[in-house]
């Protein structure tokens, strides 16, 4: 990268500019060094004003850094912001939206919030690992309150940045304690997880997920890819809803996921960004991470309340890692601490304090299940609504009843990344490039044109 | 810390060696462990897949309050992390910050969508013109990309990041000594740190010499992280004379400077004095990062606000280059948090609220000069040994007090006073009332007989 210097005052400079290597003193004697500084009249300082002097780059040093992608998932809303159309709809990141189609604070939150100025609570630093009266209720949410890891404090727990701070903290343990281990990821997953374990230089590979013939689960693929991952390896699992696809595990499929998990020695790393949001209880949709913990498994949880409290912008999250003994879960705990506090210090309060004042409270934490109920309710009917209008129009007789048995704010279409691109550029249907739309952006009113746009891009763009 | 494994069967042979060395407690012997252990069980002897993570020791600065927070004293003073208490040692939360929260609760349009990944745009300006000058021809020009982080510690972190990426350089040089986390900071980030001379411990002031020194023989195009104002933890600060020295040096050298700026207005009690130092290498027309902290001058402690900017040359290159950090930001949190980004945006751009802040914020400084000044008499008074002037001469939150590990260490078991070991001391911490107790403490650590 050659860059030509220009410096105003180079001629009379006794010291040369040299951006390929290192500077030439004219003498490595550093008082002879001080000497000339002194003698050389542009060194005096003169004022502070403007200065036109010892400027000796003319171009950039940041001059070969490329214009990077908008990002794949939340480059989706950016766009849909630029677009004039009156049809527009969003259906890019997965944020809750109302009939209305306008975003959702929910009730309590208000509340809590309400609450909290009331009180006047002050604004210190938290503790390295966050609120600890917020990670003892995450944990208590996710393994239910009398679970054994938590009675027998076999859980170290720490407050994270949403779901991706949580992973990314999760990531940067891996790295460091389990050199040379991967992460499996499935076959899709969500596009920020590749980021992720990449920078955290974390290598990582697929396990088949997806399967497109049946629009469904390819258990066979999945189970047959776990088992040929090197003994030790890290499963990433979604607990529930997954993301893109929708597509979850039957309990009976969970179960022998945890075997072959068993069986290799692998480390099992739930994802869960969706608890009560899939089906609506916040028990059943952490039966999964549950089943593992009863085995008496090891195993890591990234949790976020970006969806199921609405706190998209709080960042609130937690990693908890299941250990097998007290001891080492305080030890783990420890480490956590050790990688976040050359990221970010501590983590940010006001998110966590509204999730400890919502689930700590019990009048709070029961309007909060009937609030998420309404959620996870509106989603499925929309559901409903989609699938009924896709199979009243379409004259072809694709069967469409994948929208119904998906789960969570996703639904895998199927659509190509043509046929997506048709969405948008035809439709004015904001999607991700992998055929996925988001439910929680969709409003009853709108299904028949979304069901119109499916079907245009599905039959007529190849 | 942990050896390279070729399998984890050898991580669980080795771990389960310790075991039966007796070197730390056994998960495997304990009665009370209840591995259901399953034929096909992952945890084959009882261990655990962590059973080499080993303790890691409490952060040296916020351990500070670990250690205090056990105390079961009356008299313990904690004067560890620089958070700024009252005069009755308690925390503080702005007027003008309560006012704009509760406007922010108030609002019912208000939602928590997700903030961009470069965060909330209105703080993003405010806080470039806070830092720059509302008539920065930077700004003006579009040169600066400003990007929301989590307080100072973030926005170091992001901005090296980056710095490792795409700067071909990938040294910094800190000053020594410096904030404790700089080094891990930049470590983690990827890159290589080296030190440049900063405090004269026979002065107790700044080694000038060694610092242009040091500098000089850096090779050309390193990073320099340069304490915007009120050093930490020495409360030695260049002159402006001195610092227009250190700005032709880097210029000259092509060296890249990073500011961290955590007291802009704490240190004199002005913003705008405060910012000299980051506005002279703007205003020679070159490029630099500056890492903001809202945590101390706003009190925001834990609501994590701050921000990083990037001065370029041309806007064009401005715009990649905020390109390319999203791309560091999204796979360390996605986006960053809203709260505090909302409060500071209220305040500066609402002229009533933004002046009551600096009154509020002088108020803070002021405070902490009074502290200085008791600190001072009451040694004078007790006859300490020593010359305690630098007690006055510092600047900031902190005093480098020149008490070595010993004293320090004493000062805690004898005095229940926290401090970090380095022999900083948290003005801030300080009142009229418990000034006299850290004098005694003071007095009897250095004149004590050893």
């Amino acid at each position: 990268m050659a860059s030509t210097m220009l410096s105003l005052v180079s001629a009379a400079l006794p010291l040369q500019e040299n951006h390929k290597g290192k500077m030439n003193l004219g003498s490595s004697d550093r008082s002879s060094f001080l000497r000339k500084e002194k003698r050389n009249p542009f060194m005096k300082t003169k004022s502070f004003g403007r200065i036109n002097m010892a400027i000796a780059v003319n171009t950039s040093r940041f001059e070969g850094v490329t214009m990077a992608p908008p990002d794949p998932i939340l480059g989706v809303s950016e766009a849909f912001r630029a677009d004039n159309s009156e049809m527009k709809l969003n259906l890019g990141v997965g944020a809750y939206r109302t009939e209305e189609l306008q975003p959702y604070v929910l009730n309590v939150v208000k509340k809590a919030e309400n609450l909290m100025l009331e009180r006047g609570e002050n604004k210190e630093y938290l503790p390295i690992e966050g609120l600890a009266a917020f990670n003892k209720v995450t944990a208590e949410l996710l393994f239910g309150a009398g679970n054994p890891v938590i009675e027998q404090q076999r859980v170290a727990t720490v407050q994270g940045l949403s779901g991706t701070g949580s992973l990314r903290l999760a990531a940067a343990l891996i790295e460091r304690y389990f050199p040379g281990a991967k992460v499996l990821i499935s076959s899709p997953t969500w596009g920020n997880h590749k980021n992720i374990f990449n920078d955290a230089r974390v290598p990582w590979s697929e396990y088949r997920y997806y399967d497109p013939k049946t629009v469904g689960l390819d258990f066979d693929g999945m189970i047959s890819d776990i088992k040929a991952a090197p003994e030790g390896s890290f499963v990433l699992l979604h607990g529930c809803a997954h993301n893109p696809t929708g597509i979850d595990p039957t309990p009976e499929q969970w179960e022998k996921i945890a075997d072959v998990i068993q069986e290799k020695n692998h480390i099992p790393f739930f994802d869960v960004a969706y608890q009560g949001f899939a089906s609506g209880s916040l028990d059943a949709d952490a039966s999964s991470v549950r089943l593992f913990a009863a085995r008496g498994m090891e195993l890591l949880v990234a949790q976020s309340y970006s969806k199921n409290l609405g706190l998209y912008a709080e960042r609130i999250g937690a990693i908890n890692v299941v250990c097998s003994s007290a001891d080492a879960a305080a030890r783990v705990k420890s480490q956590l601490k050790r990688i976040a506090r050359p990221m970010y210090s501590n983590p940010p309060i006001h998110g966590a304090r509204i999730v400890a004042n919502v689930v700590g409270d019990p009048a709070l934490f029961n309007e909060w299940k009937e609030e998420m109920e309404l959620m996870a309710g509106r989603i499925k009917n929309v559901r409903q609504k989609l699938f009924d209008s896709l199979s009243a129009k379409d004259k072809c007789g694709k069967d469409w009843s994948f929208i119904l048995k998906q789960i969570g704010m996703f639904s895998f279409t199927g659509l190509s990344k043509v046929q997506s691109e048709n969405m948008t550029n035809k439709w004015h249907v904001y999607m991700t490039k992998d055929g996925r739309i988001s439910l929680a952006g969709l409003s009853l009113a709108k299904c028949e044109y979304l069901a119109d746009a499916i079907i245009d891009s599905f039959h007529c763009v190849s | 810390m942990y050896q390279q494994f070729s399998s984890p069967a050898d991580r669980r042979l080795s771990a389960l060696a310790r075991h039966l060395e007796g070197s730390s407690p056994s998960s495997a012997m304990d009665p009370n462990h209840t591995i259901s252990a399953s034929a096909t069980s992952g945890s084959d002897f009882g261990g655990s897949v962590f059973a080499h993570v080993v303790q890691a020791p409490e952060d040296p600065i916020l351990g500070v309050t670990v250690a205090y927070n056990k105390d079961p004293s009356p008299v313990k003073l904690n004067l560890g992390v620089g958070a700024y208490r009252t005069e009755e040692g308690k925390p503080l939360v702005l007027n003008v910050v309560r006012r704009a929260e509760q406007l922010l609760v108030n609002d019912r349009s208000r939602v928590k969508e997700y903030l961009p990944i470069v965060g909330l745009a209105e703080f993003n300006k405010l806080s470039a013109k806070l830092m720059f000058g509302a008539d920065s021809p930077a700004i003006l020009e579009k040169r600066v990309t400003t990007v929301q982080c989590l307080s100072g510690t973030g926005s170091l972190r992001v901005g090296a990041e980056f710095l490792a990426r795409h700067h071909h350089q990938r040294t910094i040089y800190i000053p020594q000594p410096t904030w404790g986390n700089h080094g891990k900071i930049f470590t983690l980030a990827g890159l290589s740190v080296k030190t440049y001379r900063y405090y004269d411990p026979a002065t107790r002031g700044l080694n000038f010499q060694g610092l242009l020194e040091d500098l000089s023989l850096a090779p050309s195009g390193a990073i320099v992280l340069l304490h915007a104002c009120a050093h930490n933890p020495t409360g030695v600060d260049p002159t402006l004379q001195q610092w227009e020295q250190i700005r032709q040096l880097i210029r000259l050298k092509g060296l890249l400077p990073f500011f961290d700026s955590a007291y802009q207005g704490f240190a004199s009690g002005s913003l705008d004095a405060d910012a000299q130092s980051v506005r002279m290498f703007v205003a020679d027309g070159g490029e630099s990062l500056a890492a903001q902290s809202y945590a101390k001058n706003m009190g925001l402690y834990g609501e994590r606000v701050g921000a990083l900017s990037i001065v370029c040359k041309t806007a064009d290159v401005a715009s990649r280059v905020e390109s390319q950090v999203k791309l560091v930001i999204r796979p360390m949190f996605s986006n960053p948090p809203i709260h505090g980004a909302s409060i500071v945006a209220i305040i500066l751009k609402n002229r009533d609220m933004y002046n009551e802040w600096t009154v509020e914020l002088k108020a803070m400084a002021d405070r902490i000069i009074s502290m200085r000044q008791q600190l001072f008499d009451a040694l004078r008074a007790r006859g300490t040994p020593g010359d305690w002037n630098h007690i006055l001469k510092q600047i900031g939150m902190f005093t480098f007090t020149g008490l070595n590990t010993a004293q320090v260490a004493f000062m805690t078991k004898e005095y229940h006073v926290y401090m970090t070991s380095d022999g900083r001391i948290s003005m801030a911490g300080l009142s009229s009332k418990t000034v006299p107790h850290l004098a005694d403490a003071i007095h009897a650590a250095v004149t004590r007989a050893i």
